[in-house]
């Protein structure tokens, strides 16, 4: 895996997905960090791909571009009122999340490059894995994909029923 | 140098604390609640690519349908969340979590 071509392109994409999820995160206006979100995304699509798993790619640019990120872009759209407030978010909290933030990355960076033999076996994921998703699926995982899409219609008809608008009461 | 230009485990495992670390820092300093589900999917997305890196250095599938049963979950978790945002709208004029400190209108 000491390909040069395919170091570059990691570094790229490991970058792409690192500023841009900063972006998201320093930004004081909403709508760039939703922006940017889109990028962090495909950042870690790509990713996904480099750990051979394109099914989970596809899935992620999918649902999380398609679904999650419109879903975001549409409550930032409806809670704030464009024509008389700026789409500013305030911060609280600076000092300690700071120091949240480089204390976890330093300690969790320590601990991960100081610990080895965490690997038990020496064989990867190599090549394509839908096959394999689809008769895990089918075989070990029936019981929690049957219960995800129970919970799917459940979620449907929850946030359908928490967001709908309020009629005048005209039952009488 | 050799560790730098060989990909390995070590560099999914620092970008995911990474992204793991900007999540938390949204969610402890935002006051804006969808900054805050922001925040949540980032998290959600440095768990899954350290199932994904350690399911790939295992040889395993665990951690390939795990990450997928994630994405089923944050979907239906954003669904949701935006539902109780814009009710939160509708009550309180604002999407302040910092200013939403009653439980009855």
């Amino acid at each position: 895996m000491s390909n040069p071509t395919y170091t570059v392109i990691f570094y790229l994409f490991a970058a792409i997905t690192v500023f841009s999820a900063a972006f998201v995160v320093f930004s004081r206006n909403v709508i760039y960090s939703a922006f940017s979100l889109l990028f962090t995304f495909f950042g870690v699509a790509a990713l996904y791909v480099f750990l051979s798993a394109d099914f989970i790619a596809v899935t992620q640019v999918v649902v999380y571009v398609g679904g999650i990120l419109v879903l975001l872009l549409f409550g930032v759209m409806f809670t704030n009122s464009i024509m008389f407030t700026e789409l500013k978010t305030d911060v609280l909290h600076i000092v300690p999340g700071t120091l949240l933030l480089f204390g976890m990355i330093g300690a969790m960076l320590y601990t991960f490059y100081t610990t080895h033999g965490w690997m038990p076996s020496d064989v990867t994921l190599q090549g394509s894995i839908v096959e394999r998703i689809g008769f895990e699926t089918m075989s070990r995982y029936v019981l929690p994909f049957e219960m995800a899409s129970i919970l799917l219609l459940a979620a449907l008809i929850g946030a359908a029923f928490l967001a709908r608008f309020e009629k005048p009461d005209n039952n009488e | 140098m050799e560790q730098l230009t060989t990909i390995g485990l070590n560099h999914y495992l620092t970008i995911s604390a990474i992204l793991l670390c900007l999540g938390l820092f949204a969610v402890m300093t935002r006051k804006n609640a969808i900054v805050i589900l922001m925040g949540v999917e980032l998290i959600l997305n440095a768990a899954n690519i350290n199932f994904l890196a350690f399911s790939k250095y295992n040889g395993g599938m665990e951690g390939v349908m795990i990450s997928l049963f994630v994405i089923v979950l944050a979907a239906a978790e954003a669904a949701i969340a935006l539902a109780i945002v814009i009710n939160i709208f509708k009550i309180f004029k604002s999407v302040d979590v910092s200013s939403i400190d009653s439980m009855k209108e």
